[in-house]
């Protein structure tokens, strides 16, 4: 474990204003296994630091000695609660490397999917992020819709959590029968249940003053720090790998970047808000054009890139995820190396939280919206 | 006589062993204090029964359903498993200290229930005559108990919760007894049962005259029992579980115990000065035709009700609303809610004083007979009624001029709506097979 390094005076506690706190790695609402040292003046922060790694798994090294169509499912463990995307970063940066075209159908089923799956991961973080800031209703309210998601998860790919959702050239099976009608029921209903989540929420005194003004941070400040998705469409900076670099099918639909003004916890809030909108209404657009044929390319029996090195990215629900793998030509990577947004996310919580209250770094721990798996791999 | 036999009946029996003095002092109250402790302990377990039920109700779940029918016998059962578990003591706790905060905090907050008046006659333990300002100093003795047990934990988490709640419990103290001054302008006593009565004889709710003090009470009671939107000294998400963090087993469920008893005592209290407490209309009838037990009952319960839906509402606010930062704990509790209550205490008083001087000028008949407690009429009860509403318009016309300056007055217009931009796609990322 490393040494955490926060300058200590000598003095006692009752001799010195300052007092460290540590919180985690056990701790209710650091969201995982984040271990945060809080240097306090009263419940004032004046200084904090960081200790991740608490869930290191080695991934990296461990796809280093796995074959390409093996290393998917370790992908889901990374953000567990975005599997889906994460599983997709992996199956399209070893498309590339191998130049496949992927059927369209499947292209279309991947939009479909991510989407409800940046839907069910910000649905998560609306649960928990209320919940950190005492709005204990709002979990179960949020957790009710993503459960409909993961129903259709375990109907599409047998698993709620960790689907292993994708294959490289294509998805495991076609759509099962009831697919459509399913996400039609779900995209008809959702938009009834995100303003329930408004009229608690929003327009709440308590919230306002719970988010605005709190863990404020520049567009400047967040280019620099290099942070990615809606932390950083918070700040208002237009930036969404979906529209700048489209993956999938997302060059086929239509839909709005919700950009915040004050980079503040309240506007990161709702550019999360209108990104389920969004998402809804790229899933709406992806069934109508939803085609068919084939959800595989034919794939050679090992899959063999060619040496280089590629690096993909894509939007998930937390940031830009990407991977940059290295290949030698074998059946294995040499070199496999994950853009994790949540870690870099992460990064800004120092300058977010000095000269707020304890209070406000729960809530800026939440509006960050990280997972300790992605960080830690 | 339908309900009085029995009683008579154990006065009989008592009456073989001790002689009716030592009944009525000692004998009587003995058993209406074990009654009560006993009843009042049920209620406080069939109050967390009612939180988690109507959280679940809110929360689109069912709630315990396992333990009895409809889960009724979950306190129960939740109370067994509390009693088997560890009593766990930190090594480097203060550990008498720690032994005996929770059970200051369970006294304290039972203590109280010797002066609330459940009902009429035998349906109150006994009745001081500065009966409100008991209940106000005993409840404030549930402070120390936090801070005792925040201290001698040991830990960080359990210190910053008992500094909260002691700044919390102190300043909203102020608030809280603020507040019941105007009530006690109108009931002319301390006596709670006295305050019954004045509600009683006037036939009116003081909620009528007082509605700017009832809303303070209510606000002042969360803030006092450390409930959700005001937790902070046991922000589960923010310092674990605050200053019972290192407890557990039976004295953890002990500082449970005396959060419920609080809330249930706070809400009693509401009742009495509030809500006209034991007092139905027309239900007097019964005493007098002779039903005198059946009559105490249903006030009993009447009471028991009103109490309930004051709890009700604490529960409604916890499960609804997110908690307050600790500064703007303090900011409400300073700006807003002291500041309200000395405009309540002023209005309050130049409305007693408009009721009588319009009767004596003569310009209204409002009242009805002057003497221990004031008895107004009909018109003047209209008058209090009018001015109470008066002055709730005035208090918030006051209140929004004090914190006008303030950051948090102006929250709805320093939020903004965010902007929706469409950026022009860049070069797809990946290929498309052709169609086959």
């Amino acid at each position: 474990m490393h040494q955490v390094e926060i300058a200590t005076t000598q003095e006692t506690l009752l001799d010195s204003p300052e007092m460290i706190l540590n919180m985690g790695p056990q701790h209710p609402s650091t969201h995982g296994v984040l271990r945060v040292v809080l240097k306090l003046d009263g419940e004032t922060v004046i200084d904090l630091d960081c200790d991740i790694g608490y869930l290191h798994r080695g991934m990296e090294k461990i796809a280093e000695n796995r074959m390409y169509t093996q290393i998917a499912p370790y992908w889901d463990r990374l953000d567990y609660i975005a599997a889906v995307s994460n599983g997709l970063v992996w199956v399209e940066t070893v498309e590339q490397m191998m130049g496949l075209a992927v059927p369209p159908r499947a292209h279309y089923l991947r939009t479909i999917l991510t989407e409800l799956n940046r839907i069910a991961s910000h649905l998560l973080w609306l649960a928990t992020h209320a919940l950190d800031i005492g709005a204990v209703t709002v979990l179960l309210w949020a957790l009710r819709e993503r459960e409909e998601i993961l129903k259709i998860f375990e109907r599409q790919f047998g698993a709620r959590l960790t689907c292993h959702a994708w294959r490289v050239g294509g998805m495991p099976n076609d759509a099962y029968d009831d697919f459509n009608s399913d996400v039609r029921t779900f995209v008809n209903n959702f938009p009834k249940r995100l303003d329930e989540y408004e009229t608690v929420l929003s327009e709440n005194r308590i919230w306002l003053s719970r988010t605005v003004g709190i863990g404020v941070i520049s567009a400047e400040d967040a280019i620099a720090i290099g942070l990615s998705g809606p932390a950083l469409r918070g700040s208002g900076v237009p930036w969404d790998v979906r529209k700048s670099r489209p993956y999938a099918a997302y060059a086929d639909v239509d839909f709005d970047i919700p950009l915040g003004e004050n980079g503040d916890t309240y506007d990161r809030y709702l550019v999360r808000l209108e990104e389920m909108r969004q998402s809804r209404r790229i899933i709406d657009q992806a069934l109508e054009k939803l085609p068919d044929g084939p959800v595989n390319a034919k794939l050679p029996k090992i899959v063999k890139p060619p040496a280089g090195d590629y690096y993909h990215s894509i939007e998930g629900p937390k940031g830009e995820i990407g991977c940059y793998v290295v290949s030698d030509g074998s059946a294995q990577p040499w070199r496999v190396r994950v853009r994790p947004p949540s870690f870099v996310n992460l990064q800004a919580l120092k300058q977010m939280c000095v000269g707020h209250l304890v209070a406000d770094v729960v809530a800026i721990i939440g509006t960050l919206d990280i997972v300790l798996g992605e960080i830690d791999r | 006589m339908a309900l009085l036999s029995p009683l008579n009946l154990v006065n009989d029996l008592l009456l073989k062993v001790f002689n009716q003095e030592t009944i009525n002092y000692a004998v009587w109250p003995l058993i209406q204090i074990g009654l009560v402790v006993t009843l009042v302990a049920l209620w406080v377990a069939y109050a967390t029964y009612l939180e988690r039920k109507i959280s679940a109700f809110i929360q689109a779940r069912l709630g315990p359903m396992r333990v009895g029918p409809w889960g009724l016998l979950q306190p129960i059962a939740d109370g067994l498993k509390l009693l088997t578990k560890e009593d766990f003591v930190p090594e480097k706790a203060d550990r008498w200290i720690f032994f005996f905060a929770p059970y200051i905090a369970v006294a304290a907050a039972f203590i109280v229930f010797s002066v609330i008046p459940f009902g009429p006659d035998w349906a109150v333990i006994t009745d001081v005559n500065i009966g409100l300002l008991l209940v106000l100093a005993v409840s404030s003795v549930g402070v120390l108990a936090l801070i005792l047990a925040g201290w001698s934990s040991n830990s960080k988490y359990a210190l910053l919760g008992a500094l909260r709640s002691s700044a919390q419990m102190v300043s909203y103290e102020v608030g809280m007894g603020l507040a019941l001054i105007g009530a006690l302008m109108f009931s002319r006593t301390l006596s709670l049962s006295g305050i019954i009565g004045a509600q009683g004889s006037d036939s009116i709710w003081f909620i009528a005259y007082q509605p700017v003090g009832f809303l303070l009470f209510l606000v002042a009671g969360i803030a006092e029992n450390n409930r959700a939107p005001f937790d902070l000294p046991e922000a589960e998400s923010e310092l674990v579980a605050g200053f019972h963090t290192e407890y557990s087993g039976m004295r953890w469920s002990l500082f449970f115990m005396a959060e419920y008893a609080a809330m249930v005592v706070v809400a009693s209290v509401a009742t009495t000065v509030y809500l006209g407490g034991w007092y139905v209309p027309f239900v007097n009838r019964l005493d007098t035709n002779g039903y005198h037990n059946l009559y105490v009952l249903v006030c009993v319960l009447a009471f028991v009700i009103k109490a309930s839906i004051i709890l009700y509402i604490y529960f409604w606010l916890r499960w609804t609303l997110p908690r307050f930062r600790y500064d703007q704990l303090m900011d409400i509790g300073w700006k807003w809610l002291i500041p309200a209550a000395i405009i309540n205490i002023g209005w309050s008083a130049v409305t007693v004083f408009l009721a009588q001087a319009l009767d004596t000028w003569g310009v209204l008949d409002t009242i009805q007979h002057v003497g221990y407690r004031l008895d107004l009429t009909a018109k003047g009860k209209g008058v209090v009624i009018g001015m109470g509403l008066v002055g709730l318009a005035l208090t918030g016309v006051l209140l929004s001029r004090i914190n006008w300056r303030s950051r948090d007055f102006h929250l709805k217009t320093q939020r903004r709506n965010i902007r929706l931009v469409d950026v022009p796609k860049g070069k797809p990322a990946v290929a498309v097979a052709e169609r086959s």
